[in-house]
């Protein structure tokens, strides 16, 4: 999927930046700006390190005073704890994850088949008051999910969708559906519209032509938007910890974060919950690097 | 059957009329060429035609039935598009098929349509090329053949030679022609090179600013252009102008005076323009109307050559022998064929009315 994502926008040679050392010159800026650097990546990259150590150590050396950087055992019990319940069977976590894989999933793909035609139309026809319209979609991003979340929580209650797998799936849709929306615009009005027209003089229908000839050049487009929606869904706190309660409907992230609290918290299995939440949005931002940049860049990609 | 008819074409983009009132009627079988410069609306007329452009106003009858909300589609049109819109995921040879698979034609009669067609536009080694893969001039062929492989009921042609080299474009045309013949098929072809305009259409209607200047056989268009602008943009060299007015039986200019064609009909002092055509100006003294001037400038073109001749404070191009001589300043004469002369109103640029030629 690399490979075909990359395709999607042609955002030129990746612009190096020049490194500012070069810029105000002097060696000693050098030196000073990578010690900088060094100090800040320490400080961004310890908790995760630590993390990932905590997750492979055993019990007692992640509670020794002091604590041991090397020179532990590693076990993957913790890992294995994530997944299998202590009597046998399923975890309460693993099931959180399997929720989790659903409702972002699902919300993923609605948001999708949702927003693609509504992009394309935005972008083919003229529609009244098109750029009042956009706004306004995009606008419903501005707000802060927490804003929203009571008289969600309202709403919900009265037509029964808390603690209801559906009801994340809506509200992640919902959020979701915007996003797609402003996203595959771009890439829609990348793809010449003449494809379209020479395809309906040769016979196809407006869908048609939609659907054979510029759908399959908005591919990349829409892995690289789906997995920006992915993300967003995998990783939802806010709405999940508010609108769900019981073990069966939560997500990963509030289930991960009632693992602490309680008399001891098992930081173990905290840790090694953490790593298994954080691979795949570790995978996908890999793999949509590139249109990290170019999302935000979209606008002045040359026609 | 295949007539186009469209009446009163009023299309705007934003604050640019693109088309104001067009008019055509397009025969069956007809070679029928839309001449304008850049931006005068005639790819714009060719997609209200095609069904691709939701109009302000106007009605396209196909086979005298009212067209105007059809989908493209169901038009049964085929065009080729200025910018050729080749798929570019696909092959020379699946865009060829292109129209035929939309039409569930079979394999068979696909692979022997397209094959055809490539061999008529030279274009049999590029078959399984991508557009990505081709050159300007290539591509155009093969927007040509996926055209062309089918029979609609007229085809449309958005200057479809302009990107080919000088030879290829003479071919070319000489091929559109013949396959026009041979088909019978009507044709709507757009260009702004009035040479190909010429050589190629039964009829032809010059456009300008969305608006049709004019609608006739090239010979009537080269040779009694309706305005003067008409007659500025039809012809190379470019016609002359020169500003005069009738007085008596005379036209009176800057410096100069001809007898008065027999045929205007201006009343004396009204301020006219005499366009003269390099063809009907000649350097050789030969008859009593003729014109003082200077020489200005020699083009040789091979063939030919055009004297540049200034009278007054105009530039009078001349058609001369290839073998003709001078030095820039000398005196000279040129002398006039009237009967071939246009006058123009210098108030609308309307021709004035030639009835009694
Ligand atoms: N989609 C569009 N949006 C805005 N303006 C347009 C659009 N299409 C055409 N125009 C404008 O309408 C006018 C006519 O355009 P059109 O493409 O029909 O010209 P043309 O005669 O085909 O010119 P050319 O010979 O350069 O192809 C131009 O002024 C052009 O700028
Ligand atoms: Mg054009």
């Amino acid at each position: 999927m690399a490979v075909s994502v990359d395709e999607a926008v042609s955002t030129g040679p990746a612009r190096d930046h020049t490194p500012s050392a070069r810029r105000l010159g002097g060696r000693g800026r050098s030196v000073l700006e990578v010690a900088l650097l060094t100090v800040l990546a320490v400080v961004m990259l310890f908790p995760v390190l630590w993390m990932i150590e905590t997750s492979i150590k055993e019990n007692r050396d992640v509670y020794a005073i002091p604590a041991k950087f090397f020179g532990f055992k590693v076990t993957l019990d913790h890992f294995k704890d994530v997944f299998a319940a202590s009597g046998g069977g399923r975890s309460a976590l693993s099931v959180s994850f399997l929720n989790s894989i659903v409702v972002a999933g699902v919300s993923t793909a609605l948001a999708t088949v949702l927003g693609v035609p509504a992009a394309w139309a935005y972008s083919r026809f003229s529609v009244k008051a098109k750029k009042d319209q956009l706004f306004f979609i995009l606008s419903t991003r501005f707000m802060p999910p927490v804003v929203v979340v009571i008289p969600i929580f309202l709403m919900y209650r009265q037509v029964g969708l808390i603690d209801n797998k559906l009801g994340l799936i809506l509200i992640y849709t919902a959020f979701n559906v915007p996003f797609t929306i402003w996203m595959m615009k771009g890439f829609v009005d990348e793809v010449p519209a003449e494809y379209e027209d020479a395809a309906m003089l040769d016979g196809y229908t407006r869908l048609q032509a939609f659907w054979k000839f510029t759908l399959p050049l908005l591919l990349p487009g829409i892995a690289a938007t789906a997995v920006f929606a992915l993300i967003f869904s995998w990783n939802e706190f806010v709405f999940a910890i508010f609108l769900t309660s019981s073990d069966s409907v939560r997500t990963a992230p509030p289930a991960i974060a009632g693992l602490i609290g309680g008399t001891t918290v098992d930081w173990g299995l905290v840790a090694a919950a953490s790593v298994v939440f954080a691979l795949p949005v570790l995978v996908f931002a890999y793999l949509v690097r590139k249109h990290l940049v170019a999302g935000v860049t979209l606008g002045a990609v040359r026609r | 059957m295949g007539t186009v008819a469209v009446h009163g074409l009023c299309k705007s983009f934003g604050k640019v009329q693109a088309l104001d009132g067009v008019t055509l009627d397009v025969p069956d079988g007809s070679f029928f060429v839309v001449l304008g410069p850049s931006g005068a609306g005639k790819t714009t007329t060719l997609r209200a035609i095609a069904g691709l452009e939701k109009l302000d106003a106007g009605s396209v009858h196909l086979d005298g039935r009212d067209a105007t909300g059809d989908a493209p589609a169901a038009r049964d049109l085929a065009m080729v598009f200025q910018s050729y819109a080749l798929y570019p995921r696909r092959t020379a040879y699946e865009n060829i098929a292109s129209p035929l698979r939309a039409r569930r034609c079979s394999s068979s009669e696909i692979a022997a349509a397209v094959e055809q067609m490539s061999s008529l536009l030279h274009i049999e080694r590029l078959l399984q090329r991508r557009p990505a893969q081709m050159s300007g001039g290539e591509m155009q062929r093969v927007a040509l053949a996926r055209a062309l492989v089918r029979r609609p009921r007229a085809f449309l042609m958005d200057e479809p030679l302009t990107n080919l080299d000088l030879k290829l474009r003479v071919e070319m045309r000489t091929e559109l022609t013949r396959i026009h013949r041979s088909l019978g098929a009507t044709f709507v072809y757009v260009t702004n090179d009035q040479v190909e305009a010429m050589s190629m259409a039964d009829r032809v209607a010059v456009l300008k600013e969305g608006k049709v200047q004019q609608v006739g056989t090239p010979t009537e268009v080269y040779e009694r252009p309706a305005n003067q602008w008409v007659a500025g943009f039809v012809g190379s060299p470019r016609i002359s102008l020169l500003a005069c007015r009738a007085e008596g039986d005379r036209l009176v200019g800057e410096g100069w005076t001809l007898p008065r064609p027999r045929w205007t009909t201006a009343e004396d002092g009204r301020p006219l323009l005499l366009g003269l055509r390099a063809e009907d100006l000649s350097v050789e003294q030969r008859g009593d109307a003729s014109l003082p001037g200077e020489l200005y400038g020699l083009e040789p073109l091979g063939d030919r050559t055009v004297v540049d001749v200034r009278v007054g404070t105009e530039i009078l191009k001349v058609k001369a022998r290839p073998t003709v001589t001078g030095t820039p300043g000398e005196r000279l004469h040129v002398t006039v064929d009237l009967d071939r002369a246009h006058l123009f109103d210098a108030g609308t640029g309307l021709a004035l009315s030639e009835a009694g030629r």
